[in-house]
């Protein structure tokens, strides 16, 4: 640039101070609008996305309260014109709900608490002590996730009944005392601490178990809550086993029981959605609450690629 | 530090895997090689084993229409699912990747399904599904009896399984997304990369690791649906959605074929197993870190 114009430039700023300042503004605006629309467009997005995602819920909870009449038109009716309960205390009183809900609570919270010490356990032993074999060990753990549940369930079966232990809390709860995944995840967490910490507290005169309770365990809590959400809410969905093992009401697990309302007749459908809507609120319950630490815990270093 | 005089053994190591490995021996490798085991023989109806037949069991099912049909039933059943929940999963990721008022909210919708349960979710699809009350008729208008016609049972089944892993896709993929490095973006975006190539060109690439994951672990789910199948369609019409997982369950449940069942269950594990090598032997050469 000349030194004309630049002198000229100058004196230009000189008069145009408002001038720059009201421009400054416009862009500013301009800028904003811009990014409000992006915003905006980025929201109703959104919105359609977590809709048609949120359908299939959304829905159910719009039958569960519409009474079995209004389902059976032909027209369009998406909400419920005289929302009702009936469906609710219907449900409890066709399938002993209650009780399934708390053989599921039973099976899912024992499931979840052996999981969590066996797991942490095991990767104590695999993280800070030495011994023969350990990685042997470990790759043996590792080789077990590859093995799908479903091949191994036949067999399973025929243990367990020829055991007699059919239909009884144990035979849902001890094939799934322990998993491969936890053990994973909870070593994962305890090789960032440095040896010296477990060293340090042995000299200590800290026992195994007192350094396992007192030190690993507040320290991996995110990891814990990872894995006590994820290990509750698999288990509160488990399927194919309970139904499997389960004969009588009084075992019968939730999925097992809703799906008894399945086969009642179609003037009940509303009230079979009824009850499928109480047996999600759970696992979304605590879903919701538990969400933060699941993220946390499973993606802090486990799968970072 | 040790002399030839401390030659024992601390066995206390061992004891802290004592309960894991335990339930391991018990409930995964006993009944996995009893399985490998029974698949060679004949069995009662108790599931003892009779009479030693060898490779028959494997012959008679490959030779047989049904499980022929069952295998590919499971493949195209694999494949939608697979690609179904992956992308409902990832764009999910891809909307809520920037900030923007009430992403919370919405990050906790899209990762709702992995709570659902497949029986529920059957449940309610099965009304949604329904051909005279279902909302799907009633909104395209259509009158298709979804569940019980041979060409749409499958892929029905296959949506309601893929919407059901969208929800941990879309965390794998949001854990993802926040591992990409933002500065390539506003890069890209001075030297003038619309939103569209930034996506193929930064977005895709910089996923690829966790895409890999995410996919091996999909294919694995995959294969092993059972629920949904045996609320909606119980393997039919015409074993339209026989897959290998629900043809187990009838051949041992139903059938009382333990051995057969057994076989089937060892072929399971072995495509399982060969899907899981390739696809780390592809990983090799395919995934840019």
């Amino acid at each position: 640039m000349s030194q004309s114009s630049n002198m000229a430039l100058r004196g230009q700023k000189t008069i145009s101070k408002e001038q720059l300042l009201a421009l400054k503004q416009e862009m500013n605006a301009k800028a904003l609008t811009k990014r409000r629309i992006r915003t905006g467009s980025r929201l109703v997005v959104n919105i359609v996305f977590a809709i048609l995602i949120l359908l299939p819920l959304l829905y159910a909870v719009s039958i569960a309260f519409m009474p079995s009449g209004e389902l059976f038109t032909t027209e369009l009716n998406l909400f419920p014109k005289n929302p009702t309960l009936q469906n609710f205390i219907d449900a409890f009183t066709t399938i002993p709900l209650f009780r399934f809900v708390l053989n599921s609570f039973i099976m899912a919270g024992s499931i979840t608490i052996a999981q969590i010490i066996t797991c942490s356990l095991a990767a104590f032993a695999f993280s800070f002590l030495e011994f023969k074999g350990r990685n042997v060990l470990f790759m043996i753990v590792l080789a077990t996730m590859m093995v799908p549940g479903e091949a191994t369930i036949v067999s399973n079966y025929l243990t367990v009944g020829n055991l007699g232990m059919l239909d009884t809390y144990p035979v849902l709860i001890v094939p799934y005392l322990t998993s491969a995944m936890g053990i994973f995840l909870f070593r994962q967490f305890y090789m960032s601490f440095p040896i010296s910490l477990y060293e340090s507290a042995k000299l200590d005169g800290c026992s195994n178990l007192r350094f396992i309770a007192k030190i690993l365990i507040p320290l991996t809590k995110s990891a814990i809550g990872a894995m006590a959400v994820y290990t509750f809410i698999n288990s509160w969905n488990m399927y194919m086993w309970p139904l499997l093992v389960t004969g009588s009401n009084n075992m019968r697990t939730v999925q097992i029981g809703i799906s008894m309302l399945n086969s009642v007749d179609s003037q009940s459908i509303t009230m079979m959605i009824a009850g499928v809507v109480m047996v999600i609120i759970p696992s979304i319950a605590i879903f919701i609450v538990g969400q933060k630490q699941l993220i946390r815990g499973m993606f802090s270093g486990a799968v970072k690629g | 530090m040790n002399t030839g005089k401390k030659k024992k053994i601390n066995w206390t190591p061992y004891c802290y895997l004592i309960p894991c490995m335990l339930v391991f021996a018990i409930f995964l490798f006993y009944p996995f090689f009893k399985t490998i085991y029974l698949s060679l023989f004949l069995t009662d109806r108790m599931g003892q084993a009779k009479i030693f037949v060898g490779m028959q069991n494997y012959i008679d099912l490959l030779t047989s229409e049904s499980f022929r049909q069952s295998l590919q039933v499971t493949l195209i059943f694999v494949v939608i699912v697979v690609i179904g929940g992956m992308l409902l999963g990832l764009i999910a990721a891809v909307l809520c990747n920037k900030a923007f008022p009430g992403i919370r909210a919405f990050s906790t919708a899209y990762a709702l399904p992995m709570a659902i349960a497949s029986t529920s979710a059957a449940m309610i699809f099965q009304i949604m599904l329904h051909p005279t009350v279902g909302i799907v008729n009633k909104l395209t208008g259509l009158d298709i009896n979804w569940l019980n016609d041979p060409d749409t049972a499958l892929i029905c089944v296959a949506i309601l399984t893929a919407w059901l892993n969208s929800g941990i896709n879309f965390l794998y993929f949001s854990a993802g997304l926040g591992n990409i490095d933002e500065t390539i973006y506003e890069r890209a975006s001075v030297d003038g990369a619309s939103s569209v190539q930034q996506f193929f060109s930064l977005t895709l690439p910089g996923l690829s690791p966790i895409m890999f994951y995410t996919l091996v672990v999909n294919i694995i789910q995959a294969f092993q649906s059972f629920g949904q199948i045996n609320i909606l369609t119980q393997g039919g019409p015409d074993g339209a959605t026989n897959v290998i997982v629900y043809s187990i369950y009838r051949d041992a449940f139903f059938n009382y074929r333990f051995g057969s069942a057994a076989a089937q269950s060892v072929i399971l594990f072995i495509i399982i197993m060969l899907v899981t090598l390739v696809m780390f032997r592809l990983e090799k050469k395919g995934v840019s870190y």
